[in-house]
């Protein structure tokens, strides 16, 4: 299994690894998950996502690439915005959903999920045309989360809050974090304000530590794969495996906003084309019983199947357990009565509104 | 609280604590920890029968879900119903929370003790 240049770091904090995509990584540290999805609700969390991928793609045609691989549209994008995208194959699949940072012009970051690296990049290899070249940094880079209403104060301790990124999708490409040399995105997988830091793999236990010294007065600790998913279950965003894959469309996803028809051609275009207005949908349930209906149960509308879900648990800040399911549309409005099976015994469930959490904006 | 160096154990995680002819059962310290936050956890009624090796209880956490096997075959005279309403009990107090006492029994496990079962956990 690979390690995680953090991984001494877990250890030392009492980190509990498990192997996830080939990574040792902590599904949670000592308080627990449920402690550590409050810590970033209310206050901040550090995660180690190095297993994420890196990759970029440079050169004189890389606009043109990056809008024939990627469904968004990335005209017009300024230098240190990212956007959010899917990448489809021919038929409409979806290959992964990944963040695009426009480093300059000519020259973009793409950010993979852990389990597609190979995938991707074997993809992006295949279909990268013209001047362009893509090159895989996933292997020297590593990312830190810092995550929650308190993340901002705890970066102001190590650097001037002018040299971060402001707006939500924006990020600094050379921020020095008591000389260690980071890019700092203003973005994150939980819901509640925060950073995505990539730095060299040599530097990550460092700024690790730096970061928990410099935090801990805020209330941060170090935090799990095990938060990172109820936090962006309760968040209502897609975990690629789950809400999406080969065989899920964006439509179906709920992510058709991120399909720009208009754009001249992308891969997957013309498969799309023909499946926007889906036959099911990706919906939030209320599970009324006591129980967690996890991935992959049935749902029914009376003894009809009308679903399954894709991703379930119970909701810490709200207090009650939910699910996403992909459900047909016509059992899909807000408020229908269905049920859920889990382990043969049916729960009750209500369609409810997605995002399940959604925080204030102050 | 029951004292964790007293009591009896099985190879799947149930501590009991024989008083009389009652067994009270709850799960260990290890298995709470394994298992990690609990959000739900299921109970018998009074007058059920459980058997020996077989579940009676399920407990779910953010993690997962795991069965809790009897460590006796007997009829149930008591069931710790808060629990219910607050699963965390097991994970703050794993030997003050205990799950149900079983009367009339008719068969045991092979129980390890205290020590037995710490070297288990290795």
């Amino acid at each position: 299994m690979k390690k995680t240049p953090l991984y001494d770091c877990h250890v030392k904090y009492g980190g509990k690894i498990v192997d996830f995509c080939g990574f040792s990584l902590p599904i949670q540290y000592k308080n627990g998950i449920i402690s550590e999805h409050n810590a970033v609700r209310n206050a901040a969390g550090l995660f180690d996502v190095s297993h994420m991928g890196e990759v970029v793609i440079s050169g004189y045609d890389a606009l043109n690439n990056i809008q024939r691989l990627f469904t968004n549209d990335f005209y017009g994008m300024y230098d240190g915005q990212v956007r959010y995208t899917l990448m489809c194959n021919d038929s409409g699949g979806v290959v992964d959903d990944v963040l695009v940072y426009r480093v300059k012009e000519n020259e973009y970051f793409i950010v993979l999920n852990a389990a597609n690296i190979e995938k991707d990049i074997e993809w992006i290899s295949k279909n990268i045309t013209g001047n362009a070249m893509m090159k895989d940094l996933s292997g020297v880079t590593a990312q830190l989360a810092l995550q929650g209403p308190k993340s901002l104060d705890i970066l102001a301790e190590l650097v001037d809050k002018d040299k971060l990124p402001v707006k939500y999708y924006t990020f600094c490409g050379d921020v020095e974090l008591n000389g260690i040399r980071c890019m700092v995105s203003k973005t994150g997988y939980t819901g509640e304000a925060g950073f995505e830091i990539y730095c060299e793999n040599k530097d990550a236990p460092t700024l690790w530590e730096l970061l928990l010294r410099h935090g801990e007065k805020y209330g941060l600790i170090p935090c799990g794969l095990g938060a990172r998913d109820t936090l962006r279950f309760e968040a209502g965003m897609p975990l690629y495996g789950h809400e999406l894959g080969m065989d899920i469309t964006p439509f179906e996803a709920g992510l058709g906003f991120f399909v720009k028809p208009d754009k001249p051609d992308f891969i997957g275009k013309a498969a799309l084309a023909e499946k926007a207005g889906p036959a099911r949908i990706r919906a939030g349930l209320k599970i009324l019983g006591r129980g967690i209906a996890r991935e992959n149960c049935d749902v029914y509308s009376g003894e009809k199947t009308v679903g399954k879900t894709t991703s379930g648990n119970f909701c810490p800040t709200l207090g009650y357990p939910a699910a996403m399911a992909l459900i047909d549309t016509g059992y899909s409005e807000i408020g229908t009565a269905l049920s859920v099976d889990v382990r043969g015994k049916r729960l009750d469930a209500t369609v409810i509104k997605l995002p399940f959490y959604k925080r204030e904006k102050k | 609280m029951y004292d964790p160096k007293t009591l009896k154990y099985t190879k799947t995680h149930e501590w009991v604590s024989l008083e009389g002819d009652t067994a009270v059962i709850g799960i260990s310290d290890h298995a709470q920890q394994a298992l990690g936050d609990l959000v739900f956890l299921s109970l018998p009624e009074v007058g059920d029968t459980v058997t020996l090796g077989e579940q009676f209880s399920e407990v779910e956490s953010v993690k997962a879900v795991s069965e809790v096997y009897s460590p006796v075959t007997g009829v149930v005279s008591e069931v710790n119903s808060e629990l219910a309403d607050a699963p965390g009990k097991v994970n703050e107090a794993p030997y003050e929370a205990w799950f149900i006492k079983v009367k009339d029994i008719t068969d045991k496990a092979e129980f390890l003790t205290a020590e037995e079962y710490a070297k288990l956990e290795d």
